[in-house]
């Protein structure tokens, strides 16, 4: 059975990390998950525009949910970077949360015919959640064709899709912020325990403070690399920025050696859903993905 | 009765012996603390076990510790809730340690005034009013106040300082107690030294602009005071209010960001450090020593991003509008065009309380 999704890939995904999304796109047919682009939605703020004003980033998003909420057929609506996540269910909280607050925003709207409503059946979901609950880790797993056996992945899940609980639906689901090492072990590799997979990357920070940012960029990378894992996986593109991109940069500012891979979490999917590593963009990391590709040509052919 | 494994992180200085984990069996039920099952573990196996407590009702905040890695009050936390959690991280018992980012006094007690006091007072956590003092009380109109009251439910545990997830890689940073109680005072409608205080904090390396807005704190408060979100509308009035345009670049990076949005509609990344190192423009990002010196900085990553394919020239330098960008501008003109503050305060309001209308125009429209 297919699920049909009103997608929203973000901006990063289409700028700096075009790799993420070509992967999503990749995937999704593999997984029976129909993406339906939202080409007109806007930046979900990323926390930056919250800071500015409130009302403003309500309003910007209250449009997205509403174009999202237009997609006929559409069981609701998926993301691919745990930012938007977080950003965008800041704003739905105080949406949902106030009647009047909530028709002063879709005032904003109005010029074009477009309302937030309000409904409990509606959701937001990143697509590691989605890939849980809705298609199923044991569905996951009959679809793996090309286990990944041996290779230790750590998790690294960005801070907006692990906090604050309350907003981000764990009442209900619990055990969102152990979906990743679930997913690990479904496709047949070892999730790595080390500090670091609940922390922050250090990106918002790394326009404003260089050093903290990256420092705690490195750390958990470090403390990974620690750990024995062959590569790090994460459902954000902006983590992946600065545990890819800034990786090398990193590493003087904790003064060490680091060069772990960081997989998108739409790759390492598509990795055992047996789709080719170019396919799914992995040359185009700054640490070269070259190792957890022999690795798992090694398993394979083993 | 249930019975629960406590893993308890034991330190005594004066031993000269390095830290070590100890294990103890207690039996209460579900419902009760992890404090209980450490109460129990010191009055009837081991009478040196370290830890700091007096009301064990989550009100005067001296039980803070770790409990299975998370921040949290040790009398507001029941055993049987830790156990499971515990379990579901793969392990077989609760383990309990003194809390981060503080150095250690012994076993689960750590020194607050070390680093969380002196944190605090470096925010001059007192009223600075102008002028003779009236006769009697200042008076001050309620709902003035309904914007501070979540800072003020702090009960200063702590709990947030050893989540923090900036002050574990940069020890100087003010942290989120202090700066939700600098807050307190900013806003505050008798308080005389508004701008000063914002000044102060913004141009501090390892202040307001030093919090990697990470969420530790507003996860872990037992009293809901969301630290960080007070340290956002610190930067709020910061630049909003006063256009305070600080050398850390908060400032700068906020007015980049929120001006390419207002352009295009979604982020136009490679303008971004930029704009954010030139106070929002470009021009000036080019001419301004201190912003070259930072872009220079930055330059290695740019040539990563070029080399590695990841980025195309093109695309960094030509990035297309939406669609209906003028309904994304229309609904900025709106915003900023109105001249309130339109706020809604959750804090106030509540999770899905505030259903009856009218709640945002009592409750957090600020001037």
């Amino acid at each position: 059975m297919s699920i049909k999704v009103a997608y929203w890939p973000g901006c990063v995904s289409r700028g700096f990390t075009p790799e993420l999304h070509g992967s999503m796109a990749a995937v999704a047919p593999k997984l029976d998950i129909e993406l339906i682009q939202l080409d007109r939605a806007n930046c979900c703020g990323a926390g930056v525009i919250a800071e500015h004003n409130q009302e403003l980033v309500d309003s910007l998003n209250a449009r997205t949910f509403a174009l999202a909420q237009g997609v006929e057929g559409a069981v609701g609506m998926m993301n691919i970077c745990s930012t938007c996540q977080g950003a965008q269910s800041e704003c739905q909280e105080r949406l949902d949360a106030d009647t009047a607050y909530r028709q002063h925003i879709n005032e904003h709207l109005e010029p074009e015919g477009l309302a937030y409503e309000k409904n409990s059946a509606w959701w937001n979901k990143n697509f590691l959640w989605l890939l849980v609950e809705d298609i199923g880790i044991d569905a996951l797993r009959e679809r793996v064709v090309r286990p990944l056996t041996g290779l230790r992945v750590a998790p690294f899940y960005g801070c907006y899709i692990v906090r604050p609980q309350s907003r981000l639906g764990y009442d209900e689901r619990p055990e969102r912020d152990l979906y990743l090492e679930q997913v690990i072990e479904a496709i047949g590799a070892t999730p790595v325990d080390y500090a670091g997979k609940h922390k922050c990357c250090g990106f918002p920070l790394i326009t404003m403070n260089r050093t903290t940012s990256l420092r705690q960029a490195g750390r958990h990378i470090a403390d990974a690399i620690d750990a024995d894992a062959d590569c790090m996986v994460t459902p954000c593109p902006l983590c992946h920025l600065n545990l890819d991109l800034q990786q090398p940069d990193a590493a003087k500012y904790v003064e060490r050696d680091l060069g772990l891979p960081v997989l998108h979490f739409p790759q390492l999917v598509g990795l055992a859903l047996g789709i080719e590593p170019k396919e799914l963009g992995m040359n185009k990391h700054v640490v070269k993905t070259g190792d957890v590709q022999r690795k798992i040509a090694e398993l394979a052919a083993a | 009765m249930p019975a629960y494994t406590l893993k308890l992180r034991r330190y005594d200085p004066e031993s000269g012996q390095s830290a070590y984990w100890q294990e103890f069996n207690v039996e209460l039920a579900p419902e009760r603390s992890v404090l209980d099952g450490i109460l129990q573990a010191r009055n009837d196996q081991d009478g040196s076990i370290g830890i700091r407590c007096s009301c064990q009702a989550a009100i005067c905040g001296s039980c803070g510790v770790r409990i299975n890695g998370k921040s949290r009050l040790a009398c507001n936390t029941k055993i049987g809730e830790a156990a499971e959690r515990a379990e579901k991280m793969g392990r077989d018992a609760i383990v309990v340690e003194p809390m981060g980012n503080m150095p250690v006094i012994k076993d689960l007690i750590v020194d607050m005034d070390a680093v969380h006091w002196k944190k605090v007072q470096r925010v001059v956590p007192w009223l600075l009013p102008e002028g003779d003092p009236p006769e009697r009380e200042y008076i001050v109109p309620a709902e003035s106040m309904i914007d501070i009251t979540q800072s003020m439910a702090c009960i200063h545990c702590g709990v947030c300082v050893s989540a923090c997830l900036s002050m574990e890689v940069d020890p100087e940073f003010v942290g989120p107690a202090a700066l939700a109680k600098a807050y307190r005072f900013v806003g505050d409608p008798r308080d005389a030294h508004e701008e000063e205080r914002l000044r102060d904090l913004a141009e501090d390396e390892h202040g307001i602009y030093d919090c990697t807005h990470c969420f530790a704190c507003v996860e872990v408060c037992p009293k809901d005071v969301a630290p960080m979100n007070q340290i956002m509308r610190l930067r709020r009035r910061a630049t909003g209010d006063y256009g305070i345009k600080d050398d850390n670049n908060g400032y700068g990076h906020e007015k980049a960001f929120v001006d390419l949005i207002e352009r295009y509609g979604t982020l136009h990344e490679s303008q971004l450090l930029p704009r954010s190192y030139g106070q929002g423009s470009l021009v000036r990002s080019q001419l301004d020593p201190h912003s070259v010196k930072q872009l220079i900085t930055a330059f290695p990553t740019v040539v990563n991003g070029l080399k590695s394919g990841k980025v195309a020239p093109k695309a960094a330098l030509w990035h297309n509008k939406l669609p209906d960008q003028s309904q994304v501008r229309r609904i900025y003109n709106e915003v900023h065009s109105h001249g309130e503050r339109i706020e809604l305060n959750m804090y106030i309001v509540g999770e899905s309380g505030g259903e009856e209308e009218g709640a945002m125009a009592e409750g957090s429209q600020e001037a």
